[in-house]
Parts: structure tokens; sequence; C-alpha cells
């Protein structure tokens, strides 16, 4: 007897690769203090055990050095091959990403968290390439240095005197079980005397001064400590999980303040270690004061504020004019129960003015906020002097027009200083000055004024042309006279940074509004697309594309043919990972960021609807302003897009509906509108063909008659059902040319005379009439619908005249008819397929009209009825005249 | 004695894929005196049109095995036999094609078989006439191509150079359908071919000047989306 029940290994296996597909990975870290305690080594044999327990484990990457335990550790464990890099001349390689996610295991092995990739890598850094593993479900064992670790890195630096460049975020840390693996400092030194430690060639010296017991017991509390506190916290995440009531601090939540100053790197690791201790949640707050920043600054503030959140902090930018105001309602916003400040640096003269420094206010009206005062550390880069960079500001042409004008008002005071005393031409100085500042900003100011104290002092103050003020009274308008410029000068410039803060929020007000009016506007999804594309450019000055999946929710991805730049199938390549990861990618990212373009995924509630390529025209990075309207952007269009795919897909189940609907119409009205013409030139052939050899030849013409007239009615309700589908796929592509109208209506006439011979028919052609832009052939079709319309629903005898003039811009051509009119009900629906008047006389097919009206409308005009007041209907096709190109008349020869 | 017979028993041949139409055409061309072969595929016809060499060829442009265009290519490389082409309205871009390719007439199906006739002649006679025409007459008018000089009712009229030229080409080909690039080429040049509106009014002058009612034109005849045609009465 054959076993068919599955394998219970192979079973659970697949149960727990289906399930490893479903969860986040874990992270295991081997944290070490220092290379050469053997984390690899322990790392290897980790895995050797989950091997035997039967998992499914491969070495993503591993760098034993060549030393024969490490390697030997290595046995049995699958490879997955490296990617190589070429950079200038030198071959390196790196963990293969793609590769370890195609192979899918359930661990994997990546040696040096804190690695730094090769150029052209996705990730700059490894430990990304770790989370995105992590994120595709695979388990990682991973080494790490204590003095890698980001909060630790600056304790290191001062403790060992060495700077540290790689660095891992806490916020990976958090998502890590750590393993801690000890030497004692004293062992390693000895591994190291052994040559079992790798130290590369160049590093020689340097290890000389890292590897000392000082040192190495410094950073072996470290690792402790970091293990330590780790576990410490997996404690209470259990304590927590199985709602045990703890030693739990709840409710505290700290805030630092960023500036773009060098001093906020160094607070903001204070403030996560404080964090970490308190096992409090930390917001970083970043105050706009709608300064200009200059381009440094704002390279310094983007990186303060990155290294926050890669601390795990909430980052958070406001606009406020006053610091401590804005500091306060975001920690009242957020609860926050300490915030963090760095210490003055001096003391300030004009603080006092202030109503106190920053730091007391801050004290002062923080109320039940704890408030820190954390001496900030700089890197060595000095701050710097802000008083002075708001003059840079300032171009040399201001400078100079505060010259002239202080020239100018010298001059004035030269001439009516003769009448009056020298004390009102400082008056004179003060008014010019005063009026500088209206116009210029800060320095040029205080120059202008500088320059009328001294010219007034110097030109018109006793003792003349000297710099010697004798008495009091003078100097005391001297000094009021610099004052009032300085008080001036502060002034505007405030107001001015005011108000260019005021107007470039309005601008992004004004954008995100003008998007969505836009988008509320836009018909379709293609138009919508544009509108997204044009404000994107406009908003953010880039070149914008957009990729959407082709069938909805499958990819690849197709770029939107609109895009102002082309997506190369490289850059597609990104594109398609921001689509599957639903993160953003490429420029100005942690993922591949060497490409050219920007690529955010617009991300709804139900997934992604598609990516958004930004390619910026210039090399400058957007501020943080730009980069949050830029989010809101992003969330804004992928709201409406889906909402568009959602009403697309309703309006598409409404057209088949409608087709439905139309189909069961065609069918109905074809079976009965085909049969009759059929059966009439069946009956009258057969007929015919019975005749007796004596039959009269008024019969024999009479049935005749029948077959063409029936044959000639099932030729045009062909030719309508034709031209119907035409119009319905959209098939009617107007051919414009310019035409003569009256050869329009003679042509007309004459393909529907034998239609119209009972009727009279008459045509008024007004003179000279210019040539108007039509398809002839489709204006000619609809003309002739008219009037075999008009041919059929009236009684022989009736008059129509069929009419052209111009009327304003427009060609208006007329079908009337004295007859009895539209129908009183459904006028408004004569247009619509297969709508037949009330009691229409039979012969038509209910597609006359509609087709008339879908061949005007393509040619741009358009078309409406009417009854008449003397009686009968009235159908007018309106075309627009346009302006016909010029034909140069000809000399006409005399006769001879 | 049909009045519609030719002045000899011409060979007609027919291709069409449709056997009613082929049927058809038979019963009406054999009843008015012509000899007609026919082939339903556009090979056979190149056979047969090698073979029979017919006075006058009935081509179908929707055939199985080539478009009707390409046997009218195939066929004029050697052949300058006189070809109507017979059509379904829709392919008004092909007749275009085919009346640039060398074709001398089009009608659309439905058609009545009187027309046709009608139209076989005028094609018949064209090729038939070879020799140059002096003097042109239909109904009122009168065109002497030899002394340029146009009369309508026996009274000379004044035309322009171009209206000149617009006429002769019309005379030239009386009877048959000239497209509006044919016409465009030969008056304006080769690169005017896309300016139609000089066509338009200078049609419309002809028509002043020619027509005895503008109004309802009987001599210059628009042909829709296609071209014009000067009727010979």
């Amino acid at each position: 007897m054959r076993d068919d029940r599955p394998n219970p290994d192979a079973l659970l296996s697949s149960i727990q690769r289906e399930e490893s597909a479903s969860r986040r990975g874990k992270l295991k870290v081997f944290l070490g203090m220092a290379p050469g305690v053997g984390k690899t080594f322990a790392m290897l044999e980790a895995a050797q055990r989950e091997l035997k327990a039967g998992r499914d484990v491969v070495i993503g990457y591993v760098e034993t050095h060549g030393r024969k335990e490490t390697d030997s550790l290595t046995q049995g464990l699958p490879l997955i091959p490296r990617r190589s890099f070429d950079h200038r001349g030198i071959v390196l390689t790196e963990l293969d990403l793609d590769a370890t996610l195609a192979r899918r295991p359930q661990l994997a092995l990546v040696d040096e968290l804190a690695h730094t990739n090769a150029t052209g890598s996705r990730h700059p850094k490894r430990y990304q390439d770790v989370l995105e593993l992590l994120d595709a479900g695979i388990d990682i064992f991973t080494t790490l240095n204590v003095q890698h670790v980001e909060s630790r890195a600056e304790i290191v630096r001062e403790v060992t005197g060495a700077t540290i460049h790689e660095t891992v975020p806490d916020s990976v840390l958090d998502l890590a079980e750590i393993e801690l693996v000890d030497l004692p400092p004293g062992e390693l030194l000895q591994r190291l005397a052994a040559g079992k430690v790798y130290v590369p060639d160049r590093a020689q010296t340097a290890a000389g001064n890292f590897f000392r017991t000082g040192n190495l017991t410094a950073l072996r509390e470290l690792a402790l400590r970091l293990a330590a506190e780790h576990v410490g916290q997996d404690v209470r995440d259990y304590l927590q999980a199985r709602q045990i009531a703890g030693p739990w601090k709840t409710g505290q939540r700290l805030l630092v303040a960023i500036s773009p100053s060098p001093l906020s790197e160094s607070m903001a690791r204070w403030t996560r270690r404080l964090a970490d201790n308190l096992q409090a949640p930390w917001l970083a707050v970043y105050v706009d004061r709608g300064r200009p920043l200059s381009e440094e600054e704002q390279a310094r503030l983007q990186k303060n504020l990155t290294l926050a959140r890669e601390l795990g902090a909430e980052v958070i930018a406001t606009t406020d004019q006053d610091v401590v105001t804005a500091l306060l309602r975001v920690a009242r916003q957020h609860n926050v129960t300490q915030i963090v400040v760095g210490k003055p640096a001096g003391w300030r003269v004009l603080d006092l003015f202030r109503g106190g420094s920053m730091l007391s206010r801050l004290i002062r009206e923080s109320g039940g906020i704890d408030v820190h005062c954390v001496r900030a550390e700089s890197n060595g880069v000095a701050p710097r002097p802000l008083r002075f960079s708001r003059f840079s500001s300032s171009n040399p042409r201001q400078y100079m027009s505060a010259l002239a004008v202080v020239a100018l008002a010298t001059g004035c005071n030269l001439i009516f200083g003769r009448w009056t005393g020298y004390h009102v031409l400082s008056l004179v100085y003060l008014l010019a000055v005063v009026g500088l500042g209206l116009f210029v900003g800060r320095g040029p100011v205080l120059v202008g004024a500088a320059a009328s104290a001294l010219l007034w002092n110097y030109l018109f103050v006793p003792p003349l042309y000297t710099f010697v003020i004798a008495n009091l009274h003078d100097a005391l308008m001297f000094g009021a006279l610099f004052v009032v410029a300085l008080a001036m000068g502060q002034l505007t410039t405030r107001i001015r940074a005011q108000q260019a803060a005021e107007r470039e929020r309005e601008e992004r007000a004004t954008a995100l509004y003008l998007l969505t009016r836009e988008l509320a506007e836009a018909k379709d999804l293609a138009q919508l697309l544009g509108v997204v594309v044009r404000q994107l450019g406009n908003t953010f000055h880039a070149e914008a594309a957009l990729l959407l999946p082709e069938n909805d929710e499958r990819e690849p991805l197709t770029p939107y043919p609109f895009s102002t730049f082309d997506v190369t199938e490289k850059e597609e390549s990104v594109a398609t990972w921001t689509y599957r990861n639903r993160k953003p990618a490429g420029r100005d990212t942690d993922t591949l960021p060497s490409s050219q373009a920007l690529y955010l995924p617009l991300l709804t509630s139900t997934g992604c609807v598609g990516v958004v390529g930004l390619k910026p025209r210039s090399a400058n990075r957007w501020s943080l302003q730009e980069r949050n309207l830029l989010d809101n952007f992003i969330r804004q269009i992928a709201l409406v897009i889906d909402r568009q795919r959602l009403s697309d897909a309703e309006q598409e189940a409404k057209l088949v509906a409608e087709s439905e609907r139309l189909g069961k119409a065609l069918l109905n009205s074809v079976s009965h509108e085909l049969r009759t013409p059929i059966a009439a030139i069946t009956t009258a052939a057969t007929s015919l063909a019975d005749l007796p050899a004596d039959a009269t030849t008024q019969l024999r013409s009479g049935l005749i008659d029948e077959v063409v007239e029936a044959s000639q009615r099932l030729n045009r309700l062909v030719g309508n059902l034709l031209d119907i589908t035409r119009l319905e796929s959209g098939h009617v592509k107007p051919k414009m040319e310019w035409c003569d109208a009256g050869d329009l209506i003679q042509v007309s006439l004459q393909r529907t005379a034998h239609q119209l011979r009972q009727h009279r028919v008459s045509s008024k052609v007004e003179a000279r009439l210019p040539l108007v832009r039509m398809d002839f052939v489709l204006m000619e079709q609809a003309l002739n619908n008219l009037l075999s319309n008009a041919a059929v629903h009236t009684p022989a005898g009736t008059a129509i005249e069929i009419s052209a003039r111009v009327d304003g811009p427009e060609l208006v051509l007329s079908v009337a008819d004295n007859g009895r009119g539209l129908p009183a009900e459904g006028a408004e629906r004569i247009f619509d397929k297969f709508f037949r008047g009330l009691g229409a006389p039979t012969g038509g097919s209910g597609l006359g009209l509609s087709i008339v009206k879908g061949f005007v409308e393509a040619q741009g005009g358009r078309i409406s009825a009417r009854n008449r007041e003397q009686g009968g209907a009235e159908f007018v096709i309106r075309l627009p005249v346009g302006q016909p190109p010029p034909v140069a008349d000809e000399a006409v020869p005399e006769l001879p | 004695m049909n009045e519609n017979a030719p002045a000899r028993s011409s060979v007609v041949l027919v291709i069409d894929d449709e056997i009613q139409i082929r049927r058809l055409l038979r019963l009406t061309l054999e009843g008015a005196g012509y000899k007609v072969f026919d082939a339903a595929t556009g090979q056979d016809g190149l056979t047969e049109a090698a073979q029979r060499r017919p006075d006058v060829v009935i081509l179908d442009l929707g055939l199985p095995d080539m478009d009707g265009l390409q046997v009218l290519k195939r066929l004029r490389e050697w052949s300058r036999v006189p070809v109507l082409v017979l059509s379904v309205r829709d392919s008004e871009d092909d007749v275009i094609a085919a009346l640039d390719h060398g074709a001398d007439d089009y009608m659309t199906k439905p058609f009545s078989a009187g027309e046709l006739l009608a139209r076989l002649r005028t094609a018949q006679r064209h090729s038939l006439k070879g020799e140059e025409m002096k003097v042109f007459r239909s109904n009122q008018l009168e065109v002497d191509l030899v002394a340029r000089v146009v009369k309508v009712n026996g009274s000379e009229v004044r035309l322009s150079a171009t209206e000149y030229s617009l006429l002769r080409l019309f005379v030239q080909h009386a009877g048959k359908v000239l497209t509006h690039r044919q016409i465009m080429r030969e008056v304006w040049g080769p690169n005017a071919a896309e300016q139609t509106h000089y066509l338009r009014v200078y049609m419309s002058h002809l028509r002043e000047k020619l027509e005895s009612d503008p109004g309802q034109a009987k001599l210059f005849i628009t042909e829709p989306g296609v071209g014009y045609r000067l009727m010979e009465y």
C-alpha cells in the first residue's frame, strides 16, 4: 500500500514558509565591544544550531578573514554569491540583496550591520538591506560593534578619540534581539597579539591607539549597558503584553528643539539616551521662523532632522515667529512632559528687550513641563555668527542707494543750512534714514545711519569740519540718530521676513488649492494625470512622471505618456521598487540614491495606486517645507486617482448596462426595421415572378417600384447602423477641409431627391458665403438624414426649406418643414438613440437624428431643434466659420 | 435592339468575390450586349485580364486574397484597360486611392444598372478616343481647346488663367471623376495637394460663369469626399 499522506516535516516547513511570507522577519544582533571578540564566530555557531533544527539558513554575507575555525563553521551553510561592484578599478563585493530576496530563505546571515555599501548599490547602508530582508519576512543574524550604535557613537569618540563614521540608527536596534558576545579586555589583547584579530594594514597605527585596556574596558561597559537596557526593555514589553502591572512609568514624552545649528546633533543624541532610559517616546521639533536659510543651513537642518528620525524621534516642523511659543504649543499638543534645549552660548543685550532670554522665557512659560538645559557639544564645526548672516541678504546695490540717499540729504542740508540751525538738519537726516528703512535691508540702513550721523557731525555741528562734539545736546542728538536707525532696520527686517514667510505659506496654500481645484475639475483619468504632471512640475520646479500599473494592481508599471521626462529602464526599476515596497526611493532617499529622480508611492487605504517620479530642474534639494508640501500633494493625488479609478469602474459598469440596453433596443429595432423591407422585396419579387404574361405594365412597374423603395430603405438603415457603430466606437475622425456650404446643400438635395419627390423642397443659400471648415461627407450625411427625417415625418406635399447663412461667427444650416412639428413630449430626447416620437410614422430607425448630432458635434458644431411659430419643425446646425485662408484674385483677361 | 449596346461586342471582366453580384452583373451586361468573363479572386482576375484582353474591367475593392488596390497596381503595370471600381460606401479613402492609382471611375454599391452601363460606356469611349479632342460640347457649354475659347449658349465667356486650366483639365477627362488631389496637382502643382480651399473657390467661379443655374449644378458635379466630374450631355 502506497502512503500518499504528505510528509509531516514537509508540511510543517511549507506552513512555516507561508507564515514567514506574511510576517516580518526577526533580527538578531550579535553585539560586541570591539573587533575580534568573536561575534562572527558566535553568529555562525548559532546558525549551525538553527540548521540542525531543520531551518533553511543561508549565508548572505559573512567575512571570516580566512580564520580556520571560523571557516569551518560555514560548512553546510548555502552561500549566496556576492554581487561585485567595480569602483574605480577596485572590485568590491557586497551582499546580493535581490538574489537573497529571490532565494527566500528562512534565515540569512549578514555580517557587519554598520557596513557602508559600495556606490551603485540599492541602499547606501547595509542595515537598510537588512531592513528590506526583514520586511520580506526573512529572519536575520547580524553582527555589530557597540561603537557603531548611533546613540553611543559620541561617547565612543569622547572615550577613544576615534571618530565613528559608520553608524546604525537605534531604531534598527529597537527591532532586534541582542546577544552580547563578551570577552574580557585582557583576553582580547592577547588574541590581538597572537594575530587572531583581523585588522586592515592601513589601520594598524590607529588600531594601536584604539586597543588599549582603558578604551576596551569603557567599550565593554558600554556594550554591557546597551545589552542590559535592551533586556530591560524586553522584560517591560513582556509585562506590558501580559498586562502585568509593573514598574512601568507611563506618560513621559520628550521634546527636543532642533535647529540648523551643528549643536543640534548632539542634543538629539542626548535626548535619545534620556528617552531610552525613561522608555519614553520623543519628538524632534524644528521651528521655522520665516527666516531664509542659506543652502548650507538647509543641508545641516536636513541632516539633523534625518538623524533625529533615525534615532527614533517623531519629527515635527512648525512655523512661528517666536520659538518659545511654538515649542510650547507643540509640547502641549503632544502631551510632552520634558523639553530639551541647548545651553545658550552667551548673553545677549537684546534678550532684555524681548522679555528675557529664550531659555528663561521657556522656563517661565512652560508651566508643568520640565525643561532640560543641555550643554551642547559641537563636532568642531563652529556655529556661524548668525547676526552677520542677515546682512548678506542685502545686495551691494542697496548699500549704494543708501549712500546716495544720504548724499542727497546732505545736499539739501547744505542748501537749507544757511537759513536754519544745524539741529533741524539732523531731522532731515533722520527722515532720510527712516525712509531708507522702508526700502532696504538692515545693513544698508545701518550704514546710512552711520554716514548721516558722521556727516552731520562733520559738516554742521560746531566745531565744523571735525568729528568733535562740543556739547551734551548734540551728543544726545547724535546718539538718537543711531538708535532710531537701528530700530528702523530691525523692524523692517523682521516685517520683511514675516512677509516672506507669509508669502511662502500663501504660495504653498495656493499651490495646494490649485491642485485640488484642478483635480476636481478633471473629467477623466487622462485629464487628471495631465493636471498632476503639470502642477507637480510648476510647484516643485521639476520634471514629473507618473507610473501606473497597467491593469489594476498588476505590474509592470507603465509611464504615463504625458510625463515630462523619459523614464529609462533603469529608472523604471526604481519606480517598481517603490511600487512594490510602498516606500520612497531614488534621489534624496536611502534607496538607490544615484537615480536621477525621486520616486514616491501614491498610497491609499487600499494600497499603492502608482508612483510619481520627480526630477528637479536644478541641483538644489527640496527644503523641508517643500517636502511637506510634496507629501501633501502626493496624498491628495493618490486620493483623487483612487477616487477616479473607482468612478471609472462605476462608469464602465454604467456603460456596460447602457450598451446592453442599446443592444436590446437595436435588436428590437433591427428585427423590425430589417424584416419589413425584406418582406416587401420578397413579396414583390415573387409576385413579379408569378405574374401572368398578360399582366398590365402598370402592375409590373408598381411591383418593381416597391422593390426599389424597400431596398433603398434597407440601404439607408444599414448605412445608419454603420454610422452609429462608427460613432459609438469612436471611429469618426472628421477630415476637416474648407468647404462650400452651397455645394453641400446641392449635393444633399440631389442625394435625397428620390425620397423628397413628393414634397415641395426649396433651398435658400445666402450670397457670398465664406468657405467653412467641415468634413464634407459627414455634413452631407447629416443633412441627408435631416431631409430624410423631414420626408418621413411630414405628409406628402409639405413644404421643406433648407437654408444656409452666416450668423456672427457661425454658419447656420437649417432644415425646416411646416408639418405638425416636434412631439410635445420627449422633445428633448429626439437626439437620443432609438428614440421614436409618439405615433411617428414607420420608415425611420430612430437612429437618424442621433447620427446627425454625433457627426455635427464631432466637427465642433452643435445642433438644436425647435417648433417654428408658423408651425412645423426646424433643425438648426451651427458650425464655427473660422478664418478661411485667403485665395488671391486673378485678373480676368478682356475679351478680344 | 438595346439602345445601351456598345458599338461592337466588347469584352468585360468582372472581378468580384460575391457570386450574386457576379451573376447579376453577367445578366445585366450580357443583356446589354457585352461578352462577360468573371473572376472571384484578385489573382484569377489578373490571369483573366492577361488572357482575355478585356475592353473594360469592373473591379471590387474587397477581395479575399488581395486588396483590390493591389490588383489595380499590378494591372496598371502592363495595361491601360479602363477600370471601373465598385465599392461599398465605407471605403471612400480606398476609392480615392484607386482613382489616384489610375482607376477610371467608381461606383458605390448598391448601384443602378442603367448608371453602371452609362459609366462603362464613358470609360470605354475615353480609352478608344486616343486622338486629341478639339472642341468639347456639353449642353450650353462649348470649349475650343485649340483656340482657347469658352462659350456659353454661344457667347464667349472670359476666364482667368487658373480657371481656364482647371476647365481644360475637366474637358480632357470629361465624364470621369477627378480627385481633389489629381486636380490640385495638375492645376496648382505638386506642392499644393492639400490646399483644397483654392479648388473650392475656383469651382464656384467656374459654376458661376458656366452653369445655367449655379444653385443647381448640372455640368460640374460634386462627388462628396472624392472630387468633381464634368458631365457630358
